[in-house]
């Protein structure tokens, strides 16, 4: 236990140790720039330590007639100390893709390496992770929306602060790094308190406004890691909206490496 | 026939069963889900039939896969079920059943352990399955050949940082299905299903093994395997019993076969190949498939993707006669297009084209299918064959062009 304690926070202190690596890296920075990528790093950095979790995911997709679909999904992700993190994303509906699975090895700046199973065929295929911009299984929300937050994915600026329902934010704007993802820039909003992400407007990219993301019903987990149980997409242009509603979160289960291989793929349920 | 096949899988029941006794020791109790699919298909012909006794245009049949899974132990256990069955208008061999699935599974950290009935799929290439070697084709289901029968075996796969091992050890040969007299998509003579030969003394119970190696490397996945046991191709010679209406007999032989598959994941790029080397008593040959596939994210500033497939089929024994040994895709080129349209409704629309490179025949394909509310999904298929060599499989083929559509409600 002792041990487990101290080797954690040795892999604390390296981590932090990486991420002042990352602020003193740019040293050429604005004044603004600064600012928006300490905002950023704090943000990260509050959250570190999870180690792993589990959640369900219910998907409401509604188009312009309010017609609505769900999606029912279950998430598994396991924390990776100076990489991206691993997730297992398990799909129970629609009832035709039940079984379906997807296992994702994010990393900060390199492309991610992702793996579907096709329960049908009983085969894994290897992907490509180039398509960011994509909807992910027909919602508003692009696989780049829904991937690990990583520092390094973005430059910053800082805009100031703004009142969001009687709350203190940050006001950010994100710049994509990768030349695939379908943004020129996100604006986000972040609270002054515990800096968590309330609002993002993504812009396309011919740079006019596409989506509007909201984050509510923020809920606190073992004293440290906040996680928002309902967090909605308005496309401004089409006129459609995805509502994401999380449910039974857990952290620290247990999981490990073995949980995220193929062979756990092929099983996942 | 069927007392066999009762057998061998009341004996994979036994065996599971006997382990479960043994791990009884349920934490947190036994999670149970039901799911499946039921599938009504019509098929239609768009000329008569080449051969008298088969049906003319219309082909009707209805499907019903049911799924049963318990698990328990927070799924380090679990228990799989998953019968089928197919109903024909015309058909009789298509009329048919099978246990695709009925298995146990114990995961532990770095090893698990499959018992029973299971799908066990290898490759990674398109337009042939060429590694994929474990389980029988059930070659009445469809003309794509991507159907399987259940098999038995007993798997023990163990995760090294090296990649993982996986040891099959398969008790229990399974025969291929063959469409009937009554059957379309078949050839002059049809395959006698009583009419079985093997070339092992212990015919269908002859145990097979198979050793595989997997592993990810950056951007490069790897296969490689040995396979030691009944070759899961029949050789078909026109039987002598009877000269009036002839049929074909099957003999198995055993094999040795050795085959790699490659995929390299390179930006848009996918690259494939796969490889093998077979060794019978009857003859030695290598075998490849190879091609890419590129996709086009969000084409026509829309959400739709459009990914371009092409593939080439090689085979060592080259160009072989109707009736002889061989294989169809000796010299052969694919080409495809998908396009995803990343809708609601998870439309898609697939269409390919083959050709033979060593003689005029081609293959034509299109798939389409698309979601219904929240439970159908509805498909659409055409496929036309043309071959103007009489020596080639597809000529016999060649009045066999159709369209199928069909409907399925998956709960």
């Amino acid at each position: 236990m002792l041990t487990k304690k101290i080797l954690m926070s040795a892999v604390l202190a390296l981590s932090s140790l990486s991420l002042m690596a990352v602020s003193s890296n740019s040293f050429a920075l604005s004044a603004e720039e600064q600012k928006g990528l300490d905002i950023s790093l704090e943000s990260k950095k509050r959250d570190l330590g999870w180690q792993d979790s589990t959640a369900d995911m219910l998907m409401l997709l509604r188009n312009k007639q309010g017609q609505e679909s769900t999606r029912e999904i279950k998430m598994k992700s396991l924390e990776v100390l100076n990489d991206g993190d691993k997730s297992l994303t398990i799909f129970n509906k629609p009832r035709d893709v039940k079984g379906t699975a997807f296992l994702s090895f994010s990393h900060p700046v390199e492309a991610d390496d992702q793996w579907l199973f096709l329960p049908a065929l009983k085969r894994v295929k290897r992907i490509s992770s180039r398509n960011k911009s994509g909807p992910f299984m027909g919602s508003e929300f692009a696989f780049e929306d829904l991937s690990s937050f990583e520092v390094e994915k973005y430059t910053y600026k800082y805009l100031g602060v703004d009142e969001l329902n009687g709350v203190t934010n940050f006001k950010v704007e994100q710049y994509p790094v990768d030349e695939n993802s379908g943004y020129t820039r996100r604006v986000v909003w972040i609270d002054t308190k515990e800096y968590l992400a309330h609002k993002i407007d993504f812009y396309d990219r011919k740079d006019s406004l596409l989506k509007t993301l909201t984050f509510s019903d923020y809920k606190q987990y073992l004293s440290k890691h906040w996680r928002a149980d309902n967090q909605e997409m308005i496309n401004h242009q089409n006129g459609k909206s995805t509502e994401l509603k999380w449910a039974n979160y857990n952290f620290k289960t247990g999981l490990s490496d073995s949980d995220f291989n193929r062979n756990s793929l092929k099983r996942a349920r | 026939m069927l007392t066999k096949k009762l057998t061998s899988s009341l004996s994979a029941i036994a065996v599971g069963t006997s382990l479960l006794l043994s791990n009884i020791a349920f934490a947190g109790g036994v999670e149970f889900e039901a799911s499946g699919n039921i599938a009504l298909e019509q098929r239609y012909f768009f000329e008569e039939a080449l051969y008298p006794e088969q049906l003319d245009h219309s082909q009707t049949s209805l499907s019903v896969e049911p799924e049963l899974y318990w698990q328990w132990n927070n799924g380090d256990d679990s228990i799989i079920f998953t019968p089928f069955y197919r109903v024909d208008s015309h058909d009789k061999q298509r009329t048919h059943g099978d246990i695709r699935e009925l298995a146990y599974i114990h995961a532990s950290d770095d090893w698990e352990l499959r018992l029973g009935i299971r799908k066990e799929f290898w490759g990674v290439t398109e337009f042939q399955h060429l590694v994929d070697v474990i389980n029988q084709t059930d070659g009445v289901e469809d003309f794509d050949g991507e159907d399987k029968l259940g098999q038995q075996m007993v798997n023990l796969s163990m995760v090294n940082d090296w990649g993982i091992v996986d040891v099959f050890l398969l008790p229990g040969f399974r025969e291929r299905t063959y469409a009937g007299e009554e059957g379309r998509l078949r050839g002059p003579f049809v395959v006698d299903e009583d009419n079985v030969n093997y070339e092992s003394s212990a015919g269908q119970q002859h145990l097979d093994l198979a050793l595989r190696w997997a592993h990810s490397i950056g951007d490069y996945d790897l296969g490689a395997y040995w396979f030691h046991g009944t070759n899961r191709e029949a050789y078909l010679t026109p039987s002598s019993q009877d000269t009036l209406q002839p049929t074909l007999q099957q003999y198995y032989s055993q094999m040795d076969q050795l085959g790699v598959d490659v995929q390299a994941t390179l930006g848009d790029w996918l690259w494939k190949f796969e490889g093998i080397h077979r060794s019978t008593t009857l003859e030695d040959f290598w075998a490849t498939q190879a091609g890419f596939e590129y996709s086009f994210v969000g084409v026509f500033e829309s959400n739709i993707d459009l990914g371009l497939l092409m593939e080439h089929s090689w085979d060592s024994r080259g160009e072989v006669a109707l009736g002889a040994q061989g294989s169809l895709m000796q010299n052969d080129l694919f080409v495809g297009a998908r396009l995803a349209f990343n809708d609601m409704q998870s439309s898609e629309l697939l269409m390919g084209f083959g050709s033979d490179l060593d003689h005029n025949a081609f293959s034509f394909l299109i798939e389409a299918n698309r979601r219904f509310g929240d439970n159908f999904i509805v498909t659409f298929d055409v496929r036309l064959l043309q071959s103007n060599d009489e020596n080639d499989l597809l000529y016999t083929l060649s009045n066999d062009d159709h369209a199928q559509l069909s409907a399925a409600w998956y709960f």
